[in-house]
């Protein structure tokens, strides 16, 4: 064990990227179920892994892993710290709990002769994701960004069983996730000519005193630009429904919990210790430009949400929102906004986990998530939609669930920035969630059921089980926030510490 | 294409001198310009001409959708186990030093080993794509053009 230990932050990385191309000579024999369990077991491995390293950085200190022991700057430098050990933990954790639930869904919603394949992307998807977040090497960062984004690409496309409009949802997020990603090097190129280096830590020392220099605005530009299209920042959000509605339940519950909180994790990571709150231009974009677009985010993610007739675009919608509240919590560069956004990358991923989670469900029996095959539902798959239900009040920010908690802070460090107009405002587009969750619980509980040609039973226990543990998580971390507002604390104050 | 016999004649000279730059490209590309990558491409571009020159058919039976299969994996596979190796034998990943008892040495195999895998993947991928797109069945018939 202890031959393994110095090795975690990179076996966090290599063991799902090993384990993607084994997982295709499963197609030799066709063995569909075992590349679901070998998929599942990599999840678990993954999941320990970023708990022994989260534990690790909370406990002791930092720690940094010089890929092929070429020493940082010069090389790659894997670096785990609280804030991107939390997102591990969120990424591989969302893993580890949606995979039992993928057996059943994936069985019904992709082609049969495509389940390997799907695994597959799917190793390759998480191998990027959690390649983006532990990597401390600025290109390095683009290089798992795109191994993420394309096999993302992927995985969206092969909801065209279920509608073929995945195609073009793909396609569309293959354009314009490309364009961010090239922006993003762009600011990277931009900065290594300027500074010489490649390396986070290194680029924040060098870039303090060219805090003037044009090409160094330029890059901030592109990176914030760039990162705000991968994380669907209001205007640049019109990928996401789409993507989100058509691809198959497990993408969806994955990509909802993970995708866009490794973006917000991007971004923050060249915000607060790349660049800093202490240049003005970064001060500037906060207030002028970060600040209104989340809270149009906040109103408009809403109130498209309220008008939409299927179910996960309107929760689609309502992710475009929620990824509001992170901006707005970036935005006000205190202690308590940004540990609501570090709450809320959390938060967030436990809440639309869970509702994605339980439309799957609704997916596997109906074939459809429209609101209205969903009338008097909850009379025929009672659990199903009493997750839903209460992953919406979750969502709404109910006292008792994570969304209260992620809003709490946020009210905090509105009213600490003097802000408090923008207080009110949190609370209005928190009503608008409930006219959304109204909706579904109107059309679920108290519309008559209709006719339909056979009697639809509850989902299967495979699938009920990982959303009820969703489900319990979003009220146990919301009655028992200490671990989570601790390391959220932890982190704010390393951030903002290291900026003032 | 059968009465294009300039083509064919001329291909099938080409083909072997194609892929042994590829080779060349390949093994060569720790001392001058090359490595896998264009390796890879070089290489897939011999096996793609053939496609187009003597049908997609032909090109089948000299590498079987099978076969690609395999290879497309096994490059990646040869490059993180390269990076396996490094910490098996005492180093860290993706670590060349420890491969081989001189440092140095080590360097070279374990660039050269890594540049094999990607070569073979980008191979493989390259035909698969140009095969993914020639494969696919006909919308428009020949004589409807």
């Amino acid at each position: 064990m202890n031959f393994i230990l110095p090795h975690l932050p990179v076996l966090q990385v290599a063991i799902p990227l090993i384990a993607a191309p084994v997982c295709v000579l499963f197609t030799f024999g066709g063995h569909r179920k075992l590349a679901w369990l070998f998929t599942l077991a990599i999840s678990w491995v993954c999941f320990l892994i970023a708990v022994a390293l989260l534990s690790r950085v909370l406990l002791d200190t930092d720690i940094s892993y010089a890929i092929g022991n070429w020493p940082p700057p010069f090389g790659i430098e894997y670096r785990v710290d609280p804030i991107n050990a939390f997102v591990l933990l969120i990424i591989s954790g969302i893993s580890a709990i949606a995979l039992p639930f993928a057996r059943l869904s994936v069985e019904k919603e992709i082609e049969t002769d495509r389940h390997i394949l799907f695994y597959t992307s799917y190793l390759l998807c998480l191998t990027g994701l959690l390649g983006v977040t532990i990597t401390g090497d600025a290109f390095n960062i683009f290089v798992f960004l795109e191994i993420s984004s394309l096999s993302t690409y992927v995985l969206i496309a092969t909801g065209v069983r279920q509608n073929r409009r995945a195609l073009t949802a793909a396609y569309n997020y293959l354009i314009l996730g490309t364009i961010g990603a090239t922006f993003f090097v762009i600011g990277i190129g931009l900065l290594y000519m300027v500074t010489g280096t490649l390396n986070i830590g290194d680029l924040a020392e060098r870039l303090q005193p060219l805090s003037d220099n044009r090409v160094v605005h330029a890059a901030f530009a592109f990176i914030v630009i760039g990162m705000g299209l991968k994380l669907a920042l209001f205007p640049m959000h019109v990928w996401l429904p789409n993507a989100y509605t058509y691809a198959p339940s497990l993408v969806t519950v994955f990509l909802a919990a993970t995708s866009t909180k490794v973006s917000v994790y991007v971004l923050l990571r060249f915000l607060f210790t790349a660049f800093g709150p202490s240049y003005d231009f970064v001060t500037l974009t906060f207030e002028f430009v970060l600040l209104p677009l989340a809270i149009v985010a906040m109103f408009a993610g809403s109130l498209t949400a309220i008008f939409q007739t299927n179910a996960k675009r309107l929760f689609a919608y309502s992710s475009v929102a929620q990824l509001g509240y992170m901006m707005l919590g970036v935005s006000l560069s205190n202690i308590p906004g940004l540990m609501a956004t570090i709450l809320h990358i959390f938060n967030h991923a436990l809440m639309k986990g869970a509702l994605f989670m339980a439309l799957g469900c609704v997916m596997y029996r109906l074939g459809t998530v429209s609101l209205g095959s969903m009338k008097g539902l909850s009379r025929s798959m009672p659990w199903t939609m009493g997750a839903l239900i209460l992953g919406g009040l979750s969502l709404i920010g109910v006292p008792g669930t994570v969304g209260f908690i992620s809003k709490w802070h946020l009210i905090l460090g509105t009213l600490e920035a003097g802000y408090w107009p923008i207080a009110i405002l949190i609370v209005g587009s928190s009503l608008l969630a409930v006219i959304y969750i109204w909706k579904i619980v109107e059309v679920a509980y108290l519309e008559k059921g209709i006719n339909r040609e056979e009697i639809v039973k509850e989902a299967p226990i495979s699938m009920l089980a990982p959303l009820w543990v969703l489900v319990i998580l979003n009220f146990y971390f919301g009655i028992d926030a200490d671990l989570t507002t601790w390391v959220a604390r932890n982190v704010a104050e390393t951030f903002l510490g290291a900026g003032a | 294409m059968r009465h294009h016999l300039i083509l064919r004649v001329v291909s099938k000279m080409l083909i072997p001198f194609i892929m042994l730059f590829g080779l060349y490209v390949q093994f060569h590309g720790d001392f001058g310009p090359g490595g896998g990558f264009q390796a890879g491409v070089i290489f897939a571009a011999a096996f793609i001409l053939y496609a187009l020159v003597f049908g997609d058919d032909q090109a089948r039976k000299v590498v079987p959708d099978k076969a690609l299969i395999l290879l497309v994996p096994l490059g990646l596979l040869i490059y993180a186990l390269t990076g396996f190796a490094g910490i098996l034998l005492g180093g860290k990943f993706l670590d060349y030093d420890v491969l081989s008892s001189d440092p140095t040495h080590g360097q070279h195999l374990g660039i050269l080993v890594i540049e094999l895998g990607v070569g073979i993947t980008v191979a493989a991928v390259m035909i698969s794509i140009f095969r993914a797109y020639a494969g696919r069945t006909k919308a428009i018939d020949k004589e409807d053009w």
